[in-house]
């Protein structure tokens, strides 16, 4: 007999929709139920009624978060379609809106991560830091989130000659701010504690359930679509792919924050290496056919597959979100694991639930189940850090 | 292992069987195959050429069927390749992979509820995004409702 502890239908820690039904006996997790579906919003049906140029900005919607790598996926797969390949400023300008947010995705998870075990600082000073990334993506495109710069054949805006220095001055500023959270997140003895070894995902695990980005890279399973796909002009700039053996929680927060730097790597050339030129060639048809889009998204490859019949709308369009293959992982890499380290597992593949989409814990002894809401599971993890510190005569 | 082995590995093995090998450009392959050869075809890929899934897109077409295409890529290379079968309406079964790849469940249950194809040897098919009460028999990717 086990107790069922159901978590959600909003994630205690991303207050998204998801629910987790967790099988416990005692304290450790036996089994774990996902259902999505809460939000379920029929992107792939409303992009039959919508333009070409219009779906970009539909696939825009999916994810708030990582609003750029989805029309970036997009605008792949639509190139793909036509065979067009955009102009060189075009694709350095696409790459720095790209890594620009894959260090604000990052900086977000790291701040949620550090919330939910009881470091309030971490969380303040990692969103605090993010506000910097969002100051460039505004001064480049106008808007904070939901950039709406990618169309089939190059970008919306330009960025301004004038801008440049201040945008290569300012992001100066976010380097010893990662050095900081790389030394108060990997040296920390609690959160060692807290995170090694918890919630591991066995590389034969990683590629039986086909998982991708972050996820996959810290279970060993080097895949990186910027490497081995090269979209844009990725194959022309120099940066490390970030692979970790561990698997657990630790080792996907460790991926996460090294990768903070090679994006920052990756920005610094593709300024540099910006000439003056054209930056959209203005497409106007795309022909009859199918095209295939992939993006590295900060939680990994975003997939997109089109088939046109030649009209202007396309005919089917299909969308894979990375937290699609990553969530449905957390059915084995739970399993063992504490109640308060289960939510932390559970976001440690960093789930996105626009693009996917709630936890129950059951008592298989008395068959009970019991609801843990947010605060209670937050509590629940914050006094575990607590019992860890006085352990370790940490107060 | 190289695409071009990959390539020559497939050709050799299941030559006359593929119905049409459509390169779009060198990263982009397409493989039509007969419906009863791709459990053991998909297996190969999987499980022989160590290739990865990424996922499968139901499509109706107007030929009075409904296409499934399963997208694989091979890790550090830029192919993608999509193997394509034409499951025909008046028989909408397709054999299950998930006891070969596991993380083919939740999109089999997906193009299950939104396609009407019955996945057969799937461990779990109740509806993935749909509500528990969503009428039986209406699939809201079908384009003959």
């Amino acid at each position: 007999m086990s107790e069922i502890i159901p978590i959600g239908p909003y994630h205690p820690l991303q207050e998204e929709p998801e629910f987790f039904r967790l099988h416990v006996d005692g304290e450790v997790v036996s089994k774990l139920d996902i259902e999505i579906g809460y939000n379920h919003r029929a992107i792939e049906k409303l992009a039959e009624s919508k333009s070409w140029d219009q779906v970009v900005f539909l696939v825009e919607r999916i994810c708030g978060i990582c609003s750029t790598s989805h029309p970036a996926a997009s605008i792949n797969a639509q190139e793909d379609l036509g065979g067009i390949e955009a102009p060189e400023r075009a694709q350095y300008i696409r790459m720095i809106i790209c890594e620009l947010e894959r260090i604000h995705s990052h900086l977000l998870w790291l701040g949620l991560a550090g919330h939910f075990i009881g470091y309030n600082t971490v969380w303040m000073w990692s969103w605090k830091y993010r506000e910097i990334v969002c100051d460039i993506l505004e001064k480049i495109s106008g808007n904070r989130q939901s950039y709406a710069m990618f169309k089939a054949g190059g970008v919306r805006r330009d960025i301004l000659e004038e801008d440049i220095p201040w945008i290569k001055k300012y992001i100066q500023k976010l380097k010893p701010a990662l050095d900081l959270f790389k030394g108060a997140v990997m040296d920390d003895p609690v959160i060692h504690a807290r995170t090694k070894g918890v919630g591991i995902l066995t590389k034969e695990q990683a590629i039986a359930y086909c998982v991708v980005g972050p996820t996959a890279r810290a279970s060993d399973v080097a895949i990186d679509v910027r490497k081995d796909d090269p979209y844009f002009l990725y194959n022309q700039v120099e940066f490390d792919e970030i692979v970790l053996p561990g698997g657990d929680v630790f080792d996907k927060a460790a991926v996460r924050i090294l990768e903070m730097f090679e994006s920052v790597k990756i920005i610094e050339q593709c300024l540099d290496k910006m000439k003056p030129g054209i930056v959209d060639l203005h497409i106007k048809e795309l022909p009859a056919g199918e095209g295939i889009g992939r993006a590295e998204a900060p939680r990994g490859e975003v997939y997109h597959y089109c088939l046109s019949d030649g009209s202007n709308f396309p005919a089917r369009y299909k969308v894979r979100a990375p937290s699609y293959t990553n969530i449905l992982s957390n059915e084995v890499a739970c399993i063992g694991q504490k109640v308060a380290d289960a939510a932390l597992v559970l976001a440690a593949v960093d789930p996105c639930y626009c693009c996917t989409e709630r936890l129950i814990v059951v008592d298989r002894q008395t068959g009970d189940s019991r609801e843990l809401k947010g605060d209670a599971l937050i509590k629940l993890s914050h006094q575990y850090t607590d019992e860890i510190k006085q352990s370790l005569g940490i107060s | 292992m190289q695409w071009p082995v990959i390539e020559k590995k497939i050709k050799d093995k299941y030559g006359e069987q593929i119905e049409k090998w459509h390169a779009h450009n060198e990263r982009r392959i397409y493989i039509d195959i007969p419906l009863s050869l791709l459990k053991e075809f998909a297996g190969y890929l999987f499980t022989d050429l160590k290739a990865r899934f990424i996922i499968a897109s139901g499509v109706d077409t107007p030929r009075g069927g409904i296409e499934i295409l399963y997208h694989f890529d091979f890790y550090q290379m830029p192919q993608v390749v999509s193997l394509r079968v034409f499951v025909p309406k008046s028989d909408l079964k397709v054999e299950s992979l998930a006891d070969i790849i596991t993380g083919i469940k939740w999109i089999e249950r997906e193009i299950n509820e939104l396609l009407g194809i019955e996945f057969t040897g799937h461990p779990d098919m109740r509806h993935l995004l749909l509500p528990d009460d969503w009428p039986e028999g209406k699939y809201p990717l079908r384009r003959d409702q």
